[in-house]
């Protein structure tokens, strides 16, 4: 198992005649994975070719959904139609839509996230790199890539990896293959102050998960989403648990609005998530280059 | 992105929330005609505008005292913007540095003061996105006047919140609801119903990320007023606001980060000596930590992004040299889609094209990292190899505290 996808999830496109979806439509299926359509608006009926295979578009997510069979959509749209894209997920019943768009106005996403409630589809991110599961093939190939992830730097294991952060996620997955372990699904939440899936809900999901063996989270300053999964984790959670908080050396008040303070109270800063998942007995990483080791310390795999 | 308090004033009185009357000028040949606009009968408060707080207790650097000045008379107005105007102000919020004072803002001050019942008149009103759960929400306190994180320390039982559900927006019973937890009555309440409507209505159709009046004032005559404005908009939605981006001023912004993100950098400065360049946000603020956590001190945060072009790395390199304080650069690139190999080829082009003298260590991971190694041992250049980012790290810190 896995979490959220398998490597025969079907997954849909939306954007992908633009530059940034078209070139990792490719690297999805370069990797192996399961991208059975496109969408873009007004060019329904075109294909989109690569390396030999057809993958049709569509005008609309519906009707992608009905004729491919795609469960998922990996959203590459522009900022400024993305709520909109990641709102017609939610309106055909999809079971997952990945928003990859940096830059969705914060407006939009809490209309967006507000109207995902009592909707069945789950929403990642947005500006997020989206959701590997690991194939078991050559580099790890013949996974469900979806996003903007390097593939080649999985390996299909037990370990779950949950972070904001693009490039310290491809970190974490690469420290962890390096020592040959596996991971069983890594997933990026985002960076965005509104986003759809929680840390804690990811950690909720891999706890539950019967191939996940150990976790990895990553986090970082501002908000109290890694907080309030240490404190679910200490309760609640079966599985070892590293972390890794970034942002210690950031100055205050950079990106903190002056009342944002009161809202957020004082466990923002790296240092007070750091001492809570401590308390939380999860595995701290001194450095980014300690990230696996630091899981290690406390599973042997 | 921020704006003056003038400027939020406007906006204010453009969407209906009561303000007092004032007049902003850059010159002090326009400070006559400025005053002669407004009624300065019970005196005027002449306000220095930059982006910071604290502006009221600050000093300025020939020693003037206070950037906030209440002035009886126009004869002390006069005298009083005359020392702030091109003046530089330094506050609790600006760093030692300070900041130029380009701006001056004549406000009508008759009224302002306390209330015939003795009652305090000041009151703090904030609307900002509650990330918890997603919702705006909006901070209301009798506390007004004062740093509302103090209050929050000592009194949260004195800060009152209401959500407001964006599906709906927000609705009559909570605007109440801000008006009684304040302690209005009769006419006062009336007004606060009316304006915490209004603020909301710019917060939500300008897309601020936060909006802030503190103090909200009660005059001796019965009327509400945001005495002070503080406004920030959501980066990512000026595109859908042009009215708002004519309102930048880019002397309130750092030079360096401006010329960044013409490139597509984020830059931020930070006190150091040690400058990095890394991909990515996550990986960049860990970067720095890193830097610290073996014993040096970071110069800055860079993130270029999800790629590392050669003119990104020139430009980069350039904005990095710019900062007298750099003793080192690293590096640190996690090419995962990239080419190491392309990315070493540019770091070595933009080394030869800025002449850079100063330790450079490298750290490259990911697509074909090994030919990226090779072409940057090959280059002849003094361009030492991390194998991970611990060991870039202490490397760079070796090289600069050798110096």
């Amino acid at each position: 198992m896995s979490i959220l996808v398998k490597e025969d999830t079907r997954i849909l496109v939306q954007g992908i005649t633009g530059d940034f979806g078209a070139r990792h439509a490719r690297l999805s299926l370069d990797y192996g994975s399961q991208v059975v359509a496109g969408v873009t608006p007004g060019k329904g009926g075109q294909v989109f070719e690569h390396a030999g295979k057809k993958v049709p578009i569509f005008n609309t997510v519906a009707e992608a959904a009905k004729q491919t069979g795609a469960t998922v959509s990996a959203i590459f749209v522009p900022p400024p139609f993305a709520a909109d894209a990641i709102l017609e997920c939610f309106d055909a019943d999809l079971d997952l839509a990945v928003a990859i768009t940096e830059g969705i106005p914060v407006r939009d996403m809490v209309r967006a996230k507000r109207a995902m409630a009592g909707r069945r589809t789950r929403l990642i991110g947005p500006n997020c790199p989206g959701i590997v599961t690991p194939g078991r093939g050559d580099k790890s190939s013949g996974g469900c890539r979806i996003g903007i992830a390097p593939g080649y730097i999985h390996l299909r294991g037990n370990v779950g990896v949950v972070s904001r952060s693009g490039t310290l996620t491809y970190e974490a997955v690469w420290q962890l293959t390096c020592r040959g372990k596996g991971q069983s699904t890594c997933v990026g939440i985002g960076g965005d102050p509104v986003n759809g899936t929680s840390h804690l809900d990811v950690i909720k999901l891999l706890n539950d998960d019967p191939e996940t063996d150990a976790i990895i989270m990553i986090g970082e300053i501002g908000g109290n989403a890694e907080v309030e999964a240490a404190r679910w984790i200490k309760a609640h959670c079966k599985k070892p648990v590293a972390g890794f908080i970034a942002g210690a050396t950031a100055p205050a008040g950079r990106r903190m609005g002056h009342a944002g303070a009161v809202i957020g109270g004082a466990e923002d800063t790296a240092a007070a998530k750091i001492k809570i998942f401590e308390e939380c007995g999860i595995s701290v990483a001194a450095t980014p280059s300690d990230m696996a080791d630091a899981l290690l310390r406390i599973w042997k795999g | 992105m921020n704006i003056h308090e003038y400027q939020a004033k406007e906006l204010f009185a453009q969407f209906g929330v009561a303000v007092p009357k004032g007049v902003a000028v850059t010159s002090a040949a326009e400070f006559d005609d400025a005053l002669a606009k407004i009624d300065t009968s019970g005196g005027i408060m002449v306000k220095s505008q930059i982006h910071a707080g604290g502006r009221g207790k600050g000093t300025f650097t020939d020693g003037f005292k206070g950037g906030v000045k209440f002035s009886p008379t126009k004869e002390k107005a006069l005298e009083n913007a005359k020392a702030m105007l091109g003046n530089t102000l330094v506050t609790a919020q600006t760093g030692d540095a300070g900041r130029k004072v380009q701006t001056i803002y004549f406000t009508e001050a008759a009224n302002l003061g306390k209330r015939p019942d003795g009652r305090d008149d000041e009151y703090y009103l904030a609307i900002l996105l509650d990330r918890a759960t997603s919702f705006p929400v909006i901070v209301a306190s009798t506390e007004g006047g004062m740093e509302i994180e103090h209050v929050a320390h000592h009194t949260p039982e004195k800060i009152f919140k209401v959500q407001v559900d964006p599906a709906v927006g927000l609705q009559a019973f909570q605007a109440r609801q801000i008006a009684f937890s304040l302690g209005f009555s009769g006419d006062l309440f009336k007004q606060c119903v009316t304006l915490v409507t209004k603020l909301y209505q710019f917060y939500w159709e300008k897309d601020c990320a936060m909006v802030e009046v503190n103090p909200l004032l009660v005059t001796k005559e019965g009327k509400l007023l945001a005495l002070d404005a503080k406004v920030s908009f959501d980066d990512n939605a000026l595109f859908r606001h042009p009215d708002v981006v004519a309102l930048r001023d880019l002397n309130e912004e750092d030079a360096k980060e401006i010329e960044a993100s013409k490139f597509g950098l984020s830059y931020i400065a930070l006190d150091g000596n040690i400058a990095c360049l890394v991909n990515g946000a996550g990986l960049a603020m860990s970067t720095m930590d890193i830097i610290q956590h073996f014993g040096g001190s970071p110069a800055n945060f860079l993130d270029v992004g999800g790629g590392a072009t050669k003119d990104q790395v020139t430009a980069a390199f350039k904005i990095i040299l710019g900062d007298a304080n750099v003793k080192g650069i690293l590096v640190n690139i996690f090419g995962g889609i990239m080419d190491c190999n392309v990315i070493a080829t540019g770091i070595i082009e933009a080394v030869k094209e800025t002449g850079l003298k100063l330790p450079l260590v490298v750290r490259l991971e990911g697509n074909n990292v090994e030919a990226g190694k090779a072409t940057l041992a090959a280059s002849g250049l003094t361009i030492v190899s991390g194998d991970s980012m611990a060991d870039a790290a202490q490397k760079i810190v070796k090289l600069v505290n050798a110096k």
